[in-house]
């Protein structure tokens, strides 16, 4: 054990600093990482708002954030672990496929779009459009999320802590959606449903995953999707 | 796409600074619309005092004499020129006569705005360039908004430039294209507003003078535009002593707030301010859909 504690502080963490560095060398070093190597830790500071911050990662990697950021961070990442200590902007982790992004502050619009898996966790608050269009991600939100979040919501789950904003799940496929406060309106198409005893178990799994400890899973409602717009029907043309 | 930024001020000791801190906000913006550029700054009101910003396409020739020629109508004129621009200072109770003197005589010169203190410098070009051809940087002022534009609804030309004034001392900048300007337009005319071009944004700019001018303030005018305008918006918007923030229900225009003992500060992304004093700890918030926001140095002393 003395060793291995041992390695791992020898294993020196890359710092960017985005202040004197550009960002493409910071992305570059993530994309030239080679499989099974040790030396996988990235800090990054004064990032200042900068877009695509750690985009594209697709190895293991863990990636500390040190400030906000601007557009798309940790956009696409594939099984790396992003961290940002600060704020983030519109569209991060965007089509995230698998690994772990962290927002410690609030997320601008649409968060998590079109994520195919992997966790995204917002500590603070979420705008518009979050998880839109989302695939297989698991979105985690403490705070509130706004308007038309879920947005034609294919699988993977939303869970958010606070309340929702209009038309939450619009057009709905089979995400799964979990809110503990009040849902301000319910899009077209979105019901809520049953909580089960899977759905809790679900449920609690999803916020253990996301460190969450404070609050109960029958705290929450579940709603999803009506499932009357799956195909064209002309009766329902006023609801599209 | 377009980028904007605005700055109200709450701490007198950063007054010296305002034009200094707009532009660089301004021009972290640069990539967001690099087509033209506008900065308007709230400065010190002078008693009696009245100032008029215009422009000229041929300023070597519409600027000689102008200031000779102006104190015909009021021997207290004077004229500051700053490369396409100038600012004609006039006693408050000539203003309008002035006026007048200046479109009879050189018809040209387009006036950028007017009123007690505000000042309109917008050009073609990039923000870096157009904060340094006016000097920008040098000016103080209580509050300030700026516009680097990325053009969609009509021409690249000074005049399709943000911000746009419509009334004495209001300004507005907008991120976004309305989609009913030309019937709102059409109904401004027949109140008696007047246009400058078909850009979209400048109905906004109108409307809200109309607005104002039936005896709402600043807030209650942009409360009534999230019912009257149709289309994207982020406007950001300054009078004498007032400025105000409203998005649209939509709100896909992106838009950034922060908020210090210092100073309310609006971008439309997050690194417009960052190099703020005391960034770190503001308060710092997403303006929320259809909500008006609106400050105002009057009211609050």
């Amino acid at each position: 054990m003395n060793v291995s504690l041992k390695r791992e502080s020898l294993e020196a963490m890359r710092t960017f600093d985005l202040a004197t560095t550009p960002l493409r060398d910071l992305n570059s070093a993530l994309h030239t990482i080679a499989p099974g190597t040790n030396d996988t830790n990235f800090e990054v500071v004064n990032p200042r708002g900068s877009h695509s911050v750690a985009v594209g990662i697709d190895q293991p990697v863990t990636v500390e954030v040190r400030g906000s950021v601007g557009y798309y961070c940790a956009g696409m990442n594939d099984g790396g672990t992003v961290t940002v200590h600060g704020s983030a902007g519109p569209g991060v982790a965007e089509n995230m496929m698998s690994g772990t992004v962290v927002i410690e502050g609030d997320a601008s619009q649409y968060a998590g779009a079109t994520g195919r898996g992997g966790l995204l966790v917002i500590k603070g608050n979420a705008a518009s459009r979050c998880g839109i269009s989302m695939k297989g991600i698991d979105i985690v939100v403490r705070g509130n999320i706004g308007h038309m979040s879920a947005f034609m919501g294919q699988s993977g789950h939303l869970v958010v802590l606070g309340n929702a904003g209009d038309a939450l799940g619009d057009s709905l496929y089979e995400a799964k959606l979990f809110v503990r406060g009040e849902v301000k309106s319910l899009g077209a198409d979105c019901i809520q449903k049953e909580m089960k005893p899977k759905h809790l178990r679900l449920l609690a799994e999803l916020l253990d995953k996301a460190g969450v400890t404070d609050v109960k899973p029958e705290e929450f409602k579940r709603y999803g999707s009506a499932r009357t717009l799956y195909n064209f029907n002309i009766d329902n043309a006023d609801a599209y | 796409m377009c980028g904007i930024v605005g700055l109200f001020l709450k701490d007198k000791s950063l007054e010296p600074q305002l034009g200094a801190m707009l532009s660089d906000m301004l021009v972290i913006m640069t990539d967001r619309g690099p087509d033209s550029a506008g900065i308007a700054i709230y400065g010190a009101p002078a008693d009696g005092r009245a100032k008029l910003t215009v422009q000229s396409a041929k300023p070597t020739t519409d600027f000689a004499g102008l200031e000779a020629l102006l104190k015909a109508a009021d021997a207290s004129v004077t004229v500051e020129l700053k490369s396409t621009h100038a600012v004609i200072e006039t006693d408050a109770a000539q203003a309008s006569v002035v006026r007048d003197l200046l479109a009879q005589e050189r018809p040209d010169i387009r006036v950028m705005g007017s009123g007690d203190s505000v000042e309109i410098y917008k050009e073609v070009g990039l923000p870096k360039d157009v904060v340094s051809r006016f000097g920008i940087r040098a000016m103080g002022g209580t509050h300030g908004i700026g516009h680097t534009r990325m053009a969609t609804e009509s021409a690249v030309t000074t005049l399709g430039a943000h911000p746009f004034s419509t009334g004495a001392d209001q300004c507005l900048v907008h991120n976004g294209s309305l989609s009913n300007h030309n019937n709102l337009r059409r109904e401004l005319v027949r109140e008696g507003m007047t246009f400058e071009t078909q850009n979209d944004s400048e109905v906004a700019a109108a409307y809200l003078t109309a607005e104002m001018a039936k005896g709402k303030d600043l807030g209650e005018a942009l409360t009534s535009a999230l019912d009257d305008l149709d289309g994207f918006f982020t406007f950001v918007v300054g009078t004498k002593s007032g400025f105000g923030v409203v998005r649209d229900p939509i709100a896909c225009k992106p838009a950034v707030m922060a908020e210090t003992d210092q100073y309310i500060a609006f971008g439309s992304e997050y690194r417009a301010l960052v190099n703020l004093p005391g960034i770190e700890n503001a308060r710092v918030w997403e303006p929320e859909p259809a909500t008006v926001y609106f400050w105002d140095h009057e009211k609050a002393a």
